[in-house]
């Protein structure tokens, strides 16, 4: 390697501009949190100071928790998040084993079909599907939400799975179909275990889009009981607009759930970007 | 299984099985209420009964001064929208990702956790956030100006007309710089190691390495940012939504496509929703990103040469 790309002069350009970043990219998100947990007066007086014993206050999230119902919307979140995962998973890998798997007329057409939905947004359609679920009587349940949310996120799943399958050795198969498996076992027992990794991967790329939508649960389910946790945010924050502590605190908590599941998953997501999402 | 293999060989119903729940889902919930949207544009709600008026509400919505200049307006702000983030978003990922993927750089996994943390962020924080920092009341921006010198440059940017909209599409490149800066830097990692140091071989080092090698390799990584910045720009909704609220002020000034759709759905203030009109903007919005996506295909994407290592 050559000695100019590793100067000292270019590394601390280098950690120059990532720091510079850095803080832009954090700074935003430190502040609202900090001032989070301090009293009203010390909000405006000190915004970027750290809460001490003086100005230490939680009054913001007693309110919160007081006015609104959090709680209830982060179950709300949590329910249409984790099933509608669970069924793009599912059903994606299901279709995603069919198109790699097997040769049978039309599958280029259906892989075609499929795939579309990745370029045309499922928001075009919003004004037929709100008339549907009118009409279906499915208007302020989590269900709709759940539908709609397994759809959008199919076209993409289907897609890298896919990819991912053709991988899958097919000696394997073979030897699994000779011992009298049956294909869904194949399927289930073989082939799921195998592409784990690309699982988790659109895991990741699934669960955020869903949990951080506004537009469906504002159209499909804007009910209190049905309302989740970036709705209920945006509301909340829309009639408190002047109490700073109650802001900055539904703020908070609309945040820390997020980082942490993040921080959590953040190796997984980011193996998975750079293991193939490029072709 | 009971069938026995015979000269013709039997359905093979567990196909149709795998398919079926993706296709039924995907089909009943996106594609048939994408086509009868597109469908619903060409009716009318006349005496509460849907009466086919052909393109009649494309005439209103292009013909009437009304409705034209919203559409208009609408749409050249969200070009606005879409010209920030390919130059703002796009070149800053790509320098992140340059420097991110140099060898034996320290701090590797920090930088790149840290500065994916804004994409994860649901737009109602992200707007909210900037709101409050930007916002004259609480003081966080000018003091922070005022620390450089340059306290004179603060102004209400959300609230003045002519920085709303430019202020929006920076905090919405803040949010989303994180996903061209992976997919370049995934990209980056894939070119060889013998392509380099033969680069280096023939004396091609540092910046002229990145133009002439580097660049030209992720040219395709590029091309899918761009097709889906594009996409999500022109869907573009919640930011705007949660900042500004429906009415996309000040005085429609950060007005785009998705907010157009959700007032003319919805209605605001005195003037009623009506789903139709609603539905011949979703047409539009459709057109559009069909010509976006049909041009990267058909001519950008044909022609970026691939490298196969």
């Amino acid at each position: 390697m050559s000695t100019a790309r590793h100067s000292p002069f270019h590394s601390a350009a280098a950690h120059a501009i990532l720091i510079l970043y850095t803080i832009i990219a954090l700074f935003p998100v430190f502040v609202i949190v900090v001032n989070a947990f301090k009293s009203r007066k010390a909000i405006f007086r000190e915004p970027l100071a750290l809460p001490d014993a003086e100005s230490f206050s939680l009054i913001g999230f007693e309110t919160v928790l007081k006015q609104g119902d959090f709680l209830l919307y982060f179950q709300n979140s949590l329910i249409v998040t984790v099933v509608s995962l669970f069924l793009v998973l599912l059903f994606g890998a299901m279709a995603a084993f069919a198109l790699s798997e097997y040769r049978f007329k039309g599958n280029t057409l259906m892989g075609l079909y499929l795939a579309l939905g990745i370029m045309i947004p499922i928001r075009l359609g919003t004004v037929a599907i709100l008339q549907m679920m009118v009409a279906s009587g499915l208007v302020n349940t989590r269900t709709a939400l759940i539908l709609v949310y397994t759809a959008q996120g199919l076209p993409l799943a289907i897609f890298i799975l896919s990819e991912f399958m053709r991988q899958v050795s097919d000696d394997l198969k073979n030897a699994g179909r000779i011992d009298g498996l049956s294909e869904y076992r194949i399927f289930f027992r073989l082939v799921l275990p195998l592409v784990r990794p690309a699982m988790a991967t659109v895991a990741v790329f699934t669960m955020i889009p869903i949990w951080n939508d506004l537009w469906f649960p504002l159209i499909l389910a804007p009910a209190e009981e049905t309302k989740t946790i970036t709705l209920g945010a945006q509301v909340f924050i829309g009639q408190f607009v002047t109490n700073w502590n109650a802001v900055l605190a539904a703020l908070s908590l609309a945040i820390l759930p997020v980082l942490v599941l993040y921080l959590i998953f953040s190796r997984q997501l980011i193996r998975g970007i750079t293991s193939g999402a490029v072709k | 299984m009971a069938v026995e293999q015979t000269t013709k060989p039997p359905i093979r119903w567990h196909i149709a099985v795998f398919l079926a729940p993706a296709v039924l889902v995907y089909t009943a919930v996106m594609i048939l209420p994408l086509f009868s949207t597109l469908q619903l544009s060409l009716f009318s709600d006349i005496n509460n009964s849907q009466v086919f008026v052909g393109l009649g509400n494309f005439r209103t919505l292009f013909g009437d001064p009304r409705w034209a200049e919203q559409f208009w307006n609408a749409l050249g702000n969200n070009v606005w929208f879409f010209v920030i983030h390919m130059l703002v978003q796009n070149p800053i990922g790509i320098l992140l990702a340059a420097i991110l993927s140099s060898p034996r750089l320290r701090m590797r996994a920090f930088y790149r956790t840290a500065i994916f943390i804004p994409t994860i962020l649901s737009f109602v924080i992200a707007g909210f956030a900037w709101k409050l920092i930007l916002s004259p009341l609480w003081g966080v921006a000018p003091n922070l100006l005022d620390l450089v010198g340059l306290k004179s440059l603060f102004q209400p940017w959300l609230g003045k007309e002519a920085y709303a909209l430019t202020t929006l599409a920076l905090i919405s490149v803040w949010q989303f710089v994180g996903i061209p800066m992976m997919l370049i830097y995934a990209a980056l990692l894939s070119i060889p190691d013998e392509l380099l140091e033969a680069a280096e071989c023939d004396g091609i080092t540092g910046m002229a390495q990145f133009w002439k090698i580097k660049l030209p390799l992720v040219l395709p990584a590029i091309g899918i940012i761009s097709i889906l910045t594009f996409v999500g720009n022109f869907n573009a909704f919640d930011l705007i939504y949660s900042t500004q609220g429906a009415l996309a002020g000040p005085d429609f000034s950060t007005d785009i496509l998705g907010t157009f759709m959700y007032r003319t759905f919805f209605g605001f203030q005195l003037q009623l929703g009506d789903p139709n009109l609603g539905a011949a903007i979703a047409t539009a919005m459709f057109v559009i990103i069909l010509i976006g996506v049909s041009i990267y295909l058909f001519g950008i994407q044909r022609r970026l040469r691939r490298y196969q290592f």
